[in-house]
């Protein structure tokens, strides 16, 4: 478990997912599992984020929109792939539309396996995420504050 | 007459978990017509069938949509069994619409949660979602999984469930029963949801019909259209009325909503009393020849199957015909003349599903 003075913040993006672990993400910040309670806040804008949460596989529209939202991120970032899809194609990795995990587009960080994602695999996903941010942190000769 | 302005709403949009986009033409801030682009998660699944086997495709069109995935399942097995002149037993199509009810409940309580999201009443969201776990949670004892569940194929299911875990469920539904109504009576008497849904995005009974609308859209708008009353699965032996509302608007779709959480709640007590012993599954052989179209009720609307089998263990074509396909039309009739600041709830009124329609 790692140390953080600063809650991460999330910005979720549904690739090509099938929903079932988009509602398990939006499951994660609602009163069973309340990751909010740490400080953990899904938001819409990639400026404010510190973990790409990104579910479902990569197809050639959407290749675009992932690359966009990555790149709008400020340094130090964390990508977290969700669920099988995310990190391989998953079930629909033989579909012609379908050309494989986020990996082929940007650098991921942390895969989460699972069809559907349980929640309690995502939340120890993001925490790992934690440790990256830290160690990325590190890197740059800086503290997180 | 303003000057036009073009705004895009979507793909990665604060509101929608999944990626709708609209080109929103406006003149100030009001709206004068909308373009939708779609495509952001086709994955073309339809085509997997001539790669997997009639049984393995079960599996792959469940994933269709995580939130409808249960009917997916059914919807599919439903048309191979139909094409095969297989009869499953008469315990396997309650427990199918069962699971089908609580596939209902657990959706119209996800969607009520995200409307009370997009108007802003976020304490109401977080309510609506501690309702749900407990709907998840009986869909985790009885199959195994919280939104892919896995449990149909063609012949039946692969899981049973036994006479006492139901009727200790249908303790649970009336626990689900009680922590509901106070929720509901916040959708439907208080003020500032009242303010923000009456008289929005109405849809007249005549449109609705002629613009093929489906589902709570649809009987929102006062027209009693129920694929169930068909008589899939066990729905033929249930005692149930299509639920309709007159006013058309967002009020009217949430009202619609609401009743039939409560009218899924009875179906599935009619199930536990009715639901005959025995086996679930018969024994299938050979491989699917001929053609078939089945129509069923999702929480979104109906949802037509298509498929055809050539007497191999590959299907030919498989095709579905998603509730939300259908409801784009009448969304894109709503839009036009509301303020941008509504576009959010308008979207969502349909109740979106962007994984069903693009596959």
């Amino acid at each position: 478990m790692s140390f953080l003075p600063k809650s991460p913040w999330l910005v979720h993006y549904d690739a090509s997912s099938c929903n079932g672990c988009d509602i398990e993400v939006l499951a994660c910040l609602t009163p069973v599992y309340d990751v909010e309670r740490f400080g953990v806040l899904n938001i819409g804008n990639p400026k404010h984020a510190d973990i790409f949460v990104v579910t479902g596989s990569v197809n050639e529209q959407n290749k675009a929109v992932i690359k966009n939202i990555y790149d709008q991120m400020a340094e130090p970032k964390v990508v977290v792939a969700i669920g099988a899809c995310a990190t391989s194609g998953g079930v629909f990795r033989e579909c012609y539309n379908v050309s494989g995990g986020v990996d082929t587009v940007i650098p991921v960080d942390v895969y989460v396996p699972g069809c559907a994602a349980r929640p309690e695999a995502i939340i120890d996903g993001v925490v790992l995420g934690l440790g990256v941010l830290e160690a990325k942190y590190g890197e740059k000769g800086k503290v997180a504050s | 007459m303003g000057e036009r302005t073009i705004i895009p709403f979507g793909p990665q949009h604060p509101v929608l978990p999944e990626p709708l986009h609209l080109d929103l033409i406006l003149e100030d801030e009001k709206i004068v017509g909308a373009v939708p682009s779609i495509g952001f998660i086709h994955r073309g699944l339809e085509k997997l069938v001539e790669k997997r086997d009639f049984q393995e495709m079960a599996f792959v069109i469940e994933r269709i949509c995580g939130i409808c995935s249960f009917i997916h399942g059914q919807g599919y097995v439903q048309t191979i069994e139909a094409v095969m002149g297989v009869e499953i037993p008469e315990r396997a199509k309650y427990l199918r619409s069962f699971w089908g009810e609580l596939s209902r409940v657990h959706s119209h309580l996800l969607w009520l949660g995200l409307m009370a999201d997009a108007f802003g009443f976020e304490s109401l969201f977080m309510h609506c979602w501690r309702v749900r776990e407990k709907v998840l949670d009986i869909f985790e004892e009885t199959t195994g999984g919280r939104v892919i569940f896995s449990v149909c194929k063609v012949g039946g299911l692969w899981k049973n469930v036994d006479g006492d875990t139901l009727r200790r469920i249908g303790g649970v539904l009336k626990d689900v029963d009680k922590d509901i109504r106070p929720l509901a009576d916040v959708f439907m008497r208080d003020y500032t949801v009242q303010k923000r849904c009456v008289g929005l995005g109405v849809l007249t009974k005549e449109e609705a019909f002629q613009l093929g609308a489906v589902g709570p859209m649809l009987r929102a708008s006062g027209v009693a259209m129920d694929a169930r009353k068909l008589g899939y699965a066990a729905y033929g032996n249930l005692e149930f009325e299509p639920v309709t509302e007159n006013a058309g608007d967002c009020q009217a779709r949430i009202a619609v909503r609401v009743r039939e959480i409560y009218q899924a709640l009875d179906i599935m007590r009619q199930c536990i009393e009715k639901m005959p012993g025995g086996e679930v599954a018969t024994t299938v052989k050979g491989n699917p020849q001929g053609e078939y179209l089945s129509r069923l009720e999702q929480p979104r609307g109906e949802a037509v199957y298509y498929g055809k089998g050539n007497g191999t263990k590959y299907l030919d074509r498989f095709r579905v015909r998603t509730p939300t396909f259908a409801n784009l039309i009448p969304l894109l009739h709503i839009i036009p003349g509301c303020d941008l600041a509504d576009v959010p709830l308008l979207a969502l009124t349909i109740d979106p599903c962007i994984s069903c329609t693009e596959r």
